[in-house]
């Protein structure tokens, strides 16, 4: 499979999305939307405390409670075994992830689930939650990574042995892991560099901030079968995820997607779905829980607060001899941050001969991480693109000229291991110096900033259906949730190859019992790996509808070609059969037209972004706003282009979020202060100027239509750009996000 | 909860003098986030919008009569109350987003006893009265008097804001209003400042009050602010005069901040004064085309 082909009558064109209507005119049904008869409604008692044991839990009182059905605790929940979770996107244990869902001897975050009601109403399940009665021995929190890795730091867990360590310890600690990679010899290669920066950044907790609350209805029989109904990022994994932590087959239940609103990593792991799911089959009725976004703040996946030490060094010439990161990462409650993904992304746009990574998985009693759109790399990015900057203007380089000089490239050897196949980052790095904002002038207290950003993508497993209806219309059926306007995508790849009008094609998510398993809607992968499936079922088709036209005609399957919907005979002899035709008739020809394709591919495309940003710093009151941006990024081929530009804007503006005002503040007892959408500050519509898009395309030959995945890269560089754009403005190097107000009104201040 | 909808002063009385568990309640834009919050729930509601006084808007005999109960929209879409007060339709117009302007009140913003309500300093800036009803009858009460702490007022039971008198802006007098979030909306103000300055025919500043917002338990004014900008030229950006220096410090020194997750002492009391010249500025500028 090779991208020869350029000209494109549906790829690469803006058709309205398929399930665009429903979503403006409100009838798309997401997960809160489901409703069902008989229904109960699930309520979570959680813990007050950061950080204590558990002595006992008194349910009795709130059992009584007239319309309560049934209670759940820790000890109702199977004790299960350290394998890792398999599919997920966090990493975890199922013995950590039955703890998370519910607690057992510890509670180790305010927010914790404790227990979980079903009830006639909600009110009764929420006012019986208050009533069940536990007795808490309460411990000091660790709430830092620096208190989590002193010596003396109070522990989570006492059975946590780092592991990574060249000998292994033989005390426990905070410290889960340590990941170490390196090639060449940066000790020795620090006397070749003419220039070394060293510094230290610091990032906060910051939160996915799906708009829509995870929600989910399960009704399950007496024979242990039922249905699930719910939005997330990947049902199968979901309702792997659900059945391992209950004991269950995940055979036994149907898993129906709804509409999703937002997950951006944060809906790849499960939080009440065993919960409901163990409530209805203990009252033999259906099970509704939604939560509330303060529970989505205090208990649902952040993504990691880190410490990072940076240290780089460059010849005069820009080039870079020698790099070093010490990375720790905040798993949360439970081990299982993404530091391998920061070690493997810090210096993943340049080619260094000389590195070494160490990174430091830190538990810590807050909520356990959950992925986030590029987990764990936009962190590394803020370090390593300030580092850069740094260098850049004490050798009076240009800084994007210093990033050409350094980008990786066709054939380079990542740090992280394999050579690149083919890759864009530097036609992002040309475009954004040949881009008129990159010299367009700046006023007084004005900085511009720029920064570039890897991201790795993934493939996974995938199956996808392609159905022809006896009409002529088509079904294109993959498993995987649309959360950026990968349907959309699907037909059109399905459209370009079956040559029919995009919108005769209408591309749906399937249960998990009408379609084969699909890995999540993750690491960018459904418009590249459900693409190819859909692409290689859609010409398994034609193959089929050529050889039924053959058959037909009497002729070779040789004697018939697939042009724009209609099987040809290549004499010219026989009229041509169109797909419509071929479709109405099907019964004679051997039955209903449908093509299923499975596939794990290979040939993942590398993502790259480069980006632009200025900024404009009140001098008085530290405030800064974002006067223009700039993004851009190599999408191997842009199927929808308004989707990938969403993606790419999506991305910048929850980085822009990230580096300016988002954080989890805590106070000194560790319950989270600003659990809601007031005060956890996510950029507004009117904060941000129009994030203009360039879209660069650097086919991925390994896909049919040069995709690459281009939902995460976006996220990656804004950290970075926003800080190198503050500091051109004021004159200050900021190394600790959030970079609000206050932080920078104290930067101006000082010397 | 019981929700209940009188249609005249004297029935929401005798409903609230019912129950010692009744509340009032307008746009309901604080009441219902507070209850999901988890704060206890009353056990009636009364609806005042219902109660004809507090819906009315007008101009009477030298002060303008704002209802406790008109909401946002109505206000800021008010040709005459917006060039009157531009600086309070201004701050009421800052409150929340279209769909909250929709609901959110004065008497509900000054009631909530928020220290951080946009509409109150520049209530208080103007010298503004409230019209208190309750069982034992009517009183006009300073609004500078209501709001004595973080969510306490000084209404006794049963008692609520029908209206709010506003003097007509003399000539040469007009106000304003500005507030510091880290955003652009839908946030909290971090520090407010209101302003409502009188210039003399000559543009020279004759009377001025200066109230800040968010950075003491109640509406701090600025005492000294009248003594430090009478006579003075305002009408330019804040320079680097004395008067302009003087007015800042005393702007801090009326402060009595927290330090809170939206900001700290040191930044409240910087920014307090940036914003007090700046407000005065604007209001100045107003008020030199009001001559
Ligand atoms: C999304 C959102 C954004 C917001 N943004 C802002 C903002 O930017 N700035 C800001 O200042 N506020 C903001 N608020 C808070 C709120 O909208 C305002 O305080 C609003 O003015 C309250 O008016 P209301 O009529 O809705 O009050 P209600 O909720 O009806 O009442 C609030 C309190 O006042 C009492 N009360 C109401 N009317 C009277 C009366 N006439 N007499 C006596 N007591 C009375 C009630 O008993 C209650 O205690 C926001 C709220 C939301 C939900």
């Amino acid at each position: 499979m090779t991208a020869t082909r350029t000209a494109y009558k549906w790829v690469g064109t803006r058709p309205v999305r398929h399930d665009g209507l429903d979503k403006v005119t409100g009838r798309a049904r997401f997960g809160a939307d489901f409703a069902t008869a008989g229904m109960l409604h699930g309520a979570v008692l959680r813990s007050p405390h950061a950080h204590a044991r558990i002595r006992s839990i008194d349910v009795s009182e709130a059992l009584a409670v007239s319309g309560v059905k049934a209670i759940i605790t820790g000890a109702d929940l199977p004790e299960l075994d350290d394998n890792q979770v398999e599919g997920g996107e966090g990493n975890a244990t199922y013995r950590d992830l039955s703890r998370n869902i519910l607690a057992r001897d510890k509670v180790l975050y305010e927010g914790h689930a404790v227990a979980a009601v079903a009830a006639t109403t909600l009110r009764v399940a929420e006012q019986a939650a208050q009533l069940i009665r536990v007795e808490y021995q309460v411990l000091a929190p660790v709430l830092t990574i620096e208190e989590a890795m002193a010596d003396d730091a109070p522990l989570l867990h006492d059975d946590l042995f780092t592991s990574g360590l060249d000998s292994p310890p033989k005390e426990p600690s905070n410290i889960a892991a340590r990941h170490v990679t390196s090639r060449g010899d940066p000790d020795a290669a620090w006397e070749e560099a003419d220039l070394v920066v060293e510094r230290e950044y610091f990032t906060k907790a910051v939160h996915q901030g799906y708009i829509e609350p995870h929600a989910v209805v399960a009704q399950i029989g007496e024979d242990g079968k039922g249905t699930v109904w719910g939005s997330s990022q990947g049902h199968f994994v979901i309702r792997t995820l659900t059945a391992n932590v209950l004991g269950w087959d995940p055979g036994d239940m149907k898993f129906i997607p709804a509409e999703i609103g937002g997950g951006f990593g944060g809906k790849t792991t499960i939080y009440l779905e065993p919960l409901a799911a163990l409530l209805s089959r203990r009252t033999g009725r259906p099970v509704k829980m939604v939560m509330t976004r303060h529970e989505v703040f205090r208990a649902t996946g952040p993504t990691s607060g880190t410490w990072m030490k940076v240290k780089m060094g460059a010849r005069k010439d820009g080039k870079l001899v020698a790099a070093q990161a010490w990375m720790a990462y905040e798993a949360g409650a439970f081990p299982g941050s993404p530091v391998g993904l920061g070690v493997m992304g810090i210096f993943a746009c340049y080619d260094i001969p000389n590195v070494y990574l160490e990174g430091y998985d830190v538990v810590v009693n807050k909520p356990k991480v959950a992925a986030y759109r590029a987990p764990g790399a936009p962190m590394v990015g803020f370090a390593a693109e300030s580092v850069i900057d740094e260098l850049a203007e004490q050798l009076r380089i240009d800084p994007v000229e210093i990033r050409l000089r350094n980008a990786v490239a066709e054939g380079v050897r990542a740090v992280y291991g394999p050579k690149y196949r083919k890759i864009g980052l530097v036609e992002t790095l040309e475009t954004a110096r040949d881009h008129p904002h990159y010299s367009a002038p700046l006023g007084p207290w004005q900085g511009r900033g720029v920064a570039s950003g890897w991201w790795m993508n993934y493939g996974g497993e995938t199956s996808a259906t392609v159905n022809i209806n006896s009409d002529g219309t088509a079904v294109v059926m993959s498993g995987c949730p649309d959360i950026g306007g990968s349907r959309a995508s699907l037909a059109q790849m399905a459209a370009e190859e079956l040559g029919i009008d995009v919108h005769r094609i209408e591309p749906v998510v399937a249960d998990t019992h009408s379609i084969g398993y699909n890995d999540l809607t993750g690491g960018s992968r459904v418009t590249f790996a459900v693409g190819m499936a859909v692409v290689s079922a859609a010409r398994e088709l034609i193959e089929d509808m050529c050889s039924r036209a053959a058959r037909m005609w009497d002729v070779p399957p040789e004697e018939v070609e697939w042009v724009e919907g209609r099987a040809q005979s290549v004499s010219g002899a026989f009229p041509p059969l169109t797909l419509e035709e071929l479709a109405a008739g099907s019964a004679r020809t051997g039955g209903p037209l449908s093509a299923t394709n499975t596939v794990n591919p290979r040939g993942v495309g590398v993502a790259f972004s480069t980006q632009i940003c200025d900024v404009e710093v009140d001098p008085e009151t530290g405030r800064v706003t974002i006067l223009r941006y700039t993004v851009a990024q190599d999408a191997g081929r842009a199927i929808h282009p308004d989707y990938v530009e969403g993606q790419m804007q999506g991305g910048v503006v929850q980085g822009i979020g990230w580096a300016l005002n988002e954080e989890y503040i805590f106070d000194g007892d560790g319950v989270m202060e600003n659990p809601g959408f007031l005060d956890y500050r996510m950029p507004v519509a009117s904060d941000l100027p129009m994030i203009d898009t360039v879209i660069v395309e650097v086919p991925n030959p390994e896909h049919p239509y040069g995709v690459r995945g281009v939902g995460e890269v976006g996220i990656v560089p804004p950290l970075g750009a926003v800080a190198n754009a503050v500091y051109a403005a004021t004159g200050k190097r900021i190394q600790e996000l959030p970079m609000s107000p206050v932080k920078v009104l104290e930067a101006l201040s000082s010397g | 909860m019981k929700y209940q909808a009188p249609t005249s002063i004297e029935e929401a009385v005798a409903l609230l003098s019912s129950d010692p568990g009744a509340r009032v309640f307008a746009g309901a834009t604080d009441l219902i986030p507070q209850f999901q919050g988890g704060r206890p729930e009353p056990s009636m509601l009364v609806d005042l919008k219902g109660v004809p006084q507090t819906g009315v808007l007008e101009c009477q005999n030298g002060y303008w009569r704002v209802g406790a109960a008109v909401p946002a929209a109505r206000l800021t879409s008010h040709r005459e109350l917006v060039s009157a007060f531009p600086g309070l339709v201004e701050g009421t117009s800052l409150i929340g987003s279209d769909q909250i302007q929709g609901r959110a009140t004065l008497g509900g913003n000054l009631c909530n006893a928020s220290p951080a309500a946009d509409s109150v300093p520049p209530l208080v800036a103007l010298g503004a009265t409230a019209v208190i009803v309750g069982a034992a009858g009517r009183r006009s009460v300073p609004v500078s008097e209501i709001v004595i702490g973080p969510g306490a007022t000084s209404l006794h039971h049963a008692e609520f804001i029908t209206e709010f008198r506003i003097p007509v802006p003399a000539r040469g007098c007009s106000d304003a209003y500005e507030r510091f979030i880290p955003r652009t909306e839908m946030d909290i103000a971090v520090v407010g400042a209101a302003a409502r300055i009188r210039l003399d025919d000559q543009g020279r500043c004759r009377d001025a009050t200066v109230v800040l917002g968010a950075v003491a338990p109640t509406v701090a004014e600025v005492s000294a602010a009248a003594e430090i900008l009478r006579g003075r030229q305002l009408a330019e950006a804040p320079n680097c005069k004395a008067f302009w220096e003087e007015l800042g410090e005393a702007a801090v020194a009326s402060c009595n901040p927290i330090d809170d997750k939206r900001g700290t002492v040191q930044f409240r009391r910087r920014v307090a004064a940036v914003l007090a010249r700046r407000t005065v500025a604007t209001a100045a500028r107003r008020a030199k085309e009001a001559i």
